[in-house]
């Protein structure tokens, strides 16, 4: 342990302990993991009870807009993952670049969901709404459960983008550099999980069958 | 605890006298040193536990006479579930490991600060905010939340008062619970000084590890589960509403998921402080060290998976509850390890009978009651008969109060030198711990017995034949909060005029022990390197030996 000891921020000077700051961010990514994971945990208990229900509910959701999702999810954290080997390298503006691609990403997987939505709830499927009282309530609770669901992993996105957009802007400052860019890595640990989570959340609820 | 290396320069300002660059109150609320945040914390949570006390005295002045006495019914009902949010979400939880956890940890490992010292105080300003939210809630239109702390639905989603403030409360509760537990795991992980092994680690800095875990572990399970019902409520959405297809029970089940696990959040930290204390004035090594180490991981694991022992007569499985029975009963095994190594501590000691002993020997006798009264709870037959009954009122303010609360007290007098440079008065100390310790048993025993007989929890009224012993409790009740304001009072006239504290007035043998009272800013002037364990009393034991 000596030779870490000396890595307190107290107020005036600064000590670095990149290694710790990384178990702290991990520490609170398994804290989002379980928050979804209470959500998976009743999705698991309805899906038993209402088997039937829940695929005729997943019916109605396009395929094609999740695959897309999936897809630019995907593609988005290759793009982040890429922009740390950049600013390993000292490639400045090709960390801009990648980071910046990560936010378009993210922005495009918003658009989309906004549209999956809006279809959604102009064919009167949202919670509450008159058409849904009336079904069966597997399929209420297959579309309380989705709007939930992914509303929250939206508002991760939300969050991602915003945390992404201040690493563009410490990138650019020089905060963030090729010898200190343990705070892009936490920034990058978060957009992986914001994509793990969906990674769960696309089979749950588009590919039932 | 023996220290190679201690140089020594000119004097360092203590920490209260430090230059900041904030003036004022600034000095304070903007501040990252974790001591002022202990400090914060301390008072925040001091002020909260006197409004939820007064609470508690009123419900219990109500209790005084069958019918009305002083509130109405709906008063009463909103009167039991603030009381219950409060202690348990703004005293107990955040308790010891937020205040006394971040003023004495980092000093305990030898570290100048916690790992994250801006997280540190976001986790106050939410701590703060939460507080206050709750607060609000009480005097928003709709009327102050009336469904028991532990917000079941459906009731939750029907009543008309206000429950999402109370939700939205405890959830940025939970956010700074987490933070915190983040932030000292991270800590004890990376900070420790040259020499702190594990196993020299204070069994305080032990208990806190174990509890952080299970903030970080447990918390999210809470955090969503009340945003759930929030959501309900907002939107319809339904997830747990039955008419909408939802399951009630499966509610309980989340909830209890983390509030199970948060009692040993509460709890922990309250055995740590005894083992903390105990060799000090008992001038022993503590017995069995690493047992109470590993008992604390092992009451944080398997008190996870005991859950559904609260919710025996709410419908479930044989099996199920078999199953959670057994477990039940087996986290006593790791708790009654802690209090027989307690015993063999104080066994041939050379006891010095001071203020935080007192509170210490309180806190043993109750938990024990404490813990025995909750196997009882814990055998199903017993538990169909005094399930929401005042049994289980009794039962976990022995726990809760009797043992954490005590063992806050114990707590405050043992480090009051340390953090605040001065010495309090004894003699109203001793008279303090003494109507405490009265005023709480006469007041939680006597539930065990209206329990046995009967009287149901959350009843506004009650039948005559339960006066005698519903008066007999309203008096101790009396006894117990004079008895706190005799202590808070000693001690905040001690901050002014009490004498002078040296840097070790009780013969301590941990770290913080070997830095001045009040610390500096930085703590240690130069890193300690440690070479022995904690609580090494071999001098005072030879001593005792040769007599
Ligand atoms: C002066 C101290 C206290 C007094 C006089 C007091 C009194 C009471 C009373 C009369 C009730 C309601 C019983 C009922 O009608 O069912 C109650 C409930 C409760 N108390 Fe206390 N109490 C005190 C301290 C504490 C402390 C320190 C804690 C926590 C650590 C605590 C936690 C609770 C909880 C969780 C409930 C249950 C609330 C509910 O039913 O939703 N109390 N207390």
């Amino acid at each position: 342990m000596s030779s870490e000891v000396a890595t307190a921020t107290t107020q005036g000077h600064t000590h670095r302990d990149d290694a710790g700051t990384k178990l702290g961010m991990w520490l609170f990514l398994f804290t989002e993991l379980i928050l979804f994971g209470g959500l998976f945990i009743i999705y698991a208990v309805y899906r038993f009870s209402h088997g039937a229900e829940f695929e005729l509910a997943a019916n109605e959701l396009d395929r094609l807009v999740g695959t897309v999702n999936t897809i630019i999810l995907l593609t988005s954290s290759l793009t982040v993952a890429m922009s740390i080997t950049a600013i390993q390298e000292g490639k400045k503006n090709l960390t801009l670049l990648l980071v910046g691609m990560t936010v378009v990403l993210a922005f495009a997987f918003l658009l989309n969901k906004y549209f999956e939505w809006d279809h959604k709830i102009v064919a009167g499927i949202y919670p509450g709404s008159p058409d849904l009282i009336n079904k069966p309530q597997g399929v209420i609770l297959y579309f309380g459960l989705y709007y939930v669901m992914t509303g929250l992993h939206a508002l991760h996105v939300i969050i991602g983008m915003v945390v992404l957009v201040v690493m563009m802007f410490f990138v650019k400052n020089g905060t963030i550099h090729k010898g200190s860019f343990v705070r892009l890595e936490a920034g990058a640990l978060y957009w992986h999980l914001v994509d793990i989570i969906w990674i769960f959340l696309f089979p749950l609820f588009y590919l039932l069958h | 605890m023996a220290i190679a290396a201690a140089a020594h320069g000119a004097p360092e300002p203590d920490f209260y006298h430090a230059p900041s660059k904030h003036k004022g109150i600034f000095a304070w609320i903007l501040s990252t040193d974790h001591k002022r945040i202990g400090i914060l914390y301390l008072f925040s949570l001091l002020t909260f536990f006197l409004i939820a006390a007064t609470l508690g005295v009123l419900m219990r002045l109500e209790m005084l006479t069958p019918g009305k006495t002083i509130i109405e019914p709906q008063t009463y009902n909103t009167f039991f579930t603030l009381h219950g949010i409060m202690m348990i979400f703004l005293f107990i939880i955040p308790g010891l490991p937020a205040v006394f956890g971040n003023f004495m940890m980092p000093i305990m490992i030898g570290a100048k600060d916690v790992f994250f010292p801006r997280l540190n105080l976001l986790s106050w300003w939410l701590f703060l905010a939460g507080g206050l939210l709750a607060l609000v809630s009480v005097f928003l239109p709709g009327g102050a939340t009336d469904t028991g702390w532990t917000f079941y639905v459906p009731y939750s989603i029907r009543t008309s008062t206000n429950v999402i403030p109370a939700l939205m409360a405890a959830f940025i509760l939970g956010f700074s619970s987490i933070l915190t537990g983040l932030n000292f795991v991270t800590t004890i992980h990376r900070m420790r000084a040259p020499g702190m092994t594990w196993f020299r680690m204070p069994l305080f800095v032990w208990s806190l590890y174990a509890t952080a875990w299970v903030q970080i572990l447990a918390t999210p399970i809470i955090g969503i589960t009340l945003l759930l019902v929030a959501i309900e409520r907002w939107f319809g959405v339904g997830i747990f509403d039955p008419s909408l297809g939802g399951d009630p029970i499966l509610y309980q089940h989340l909830f209890w998921i983390y509030s199970h696990p948060a009692v040993y959040i509460m709890i922990l930290p309250g055995l740590g402080v005894v083992s903390e204390i105990l060799p000090v004035f008992a001038r022993r090594t503590i017995f069995g060290y690493k047992f109470i180490a590993y008992s604390s991981l092992a009451i944080a694991f398997v008190g996870s998976l005991v859950w559904a022992h609260h919710m025996f007569t709410v419908g479930m499985s044989n099996t199920g509850m078999f199953v959670f029975s057994f477990l039940t009963f087996l986290v006593s095994i790791p708790s009654a390890i802690k209090v027989f190594n307690w015993i063999a501590t104080l066994y041939k000691g050379s006891i010095a009978l001071e203020v935080p002993l007192l509170f210490i020997l309180s806190f043993i006798v109750q938990f024990c009651i404490g813990g025995f009264t909750g196997l009882m709870l814990g055998a199903l037959a017993v538990n169909i008969h005094v399930t929401d009954t005042y049994f289980v009122v009794g039962h976990f303010h022995y726990v809760m109060f009797g043992g954490t609360g005590f063992g806050l007290f114990a707590a405050l007098h043992y480090w009051f030198p340390k953090m605040t440079g001065k010495m309090f008065k004894k003699k109203p100390a001793v008279v303090s711990w003494f109507m405490v310790t009265i005023g709480f048993n006469v007041l939680y025993f006597t539930m065990f017995i209206l329990g046995y007989q009967g009287m149901p929890r959350r009843y506004y009224d009650y039948l005559p034949q339960f006066q005698t012993l519903h008066v007999i409790a309203t008096v101790g009740s009396w006894i117990l909060y004079s008895g706190i304001l005799v202590m808070f009072v000693n001690l905040l006239i001690s901050l002014r005029k009490g004498e002078k504290a040296g840097a070790n007035p009780w013969g301590g043998e941990t770290l913080e022990w070997t830095v001045p009272s009040p610390p500096p800013l930085e703590n240690f002037d130069v890193v300690p390197t440690v070479t022995t364990g904690p609580y090494d009393y071999s001098k005072y034991e030879a001593v005792q030996e040769a007599k």
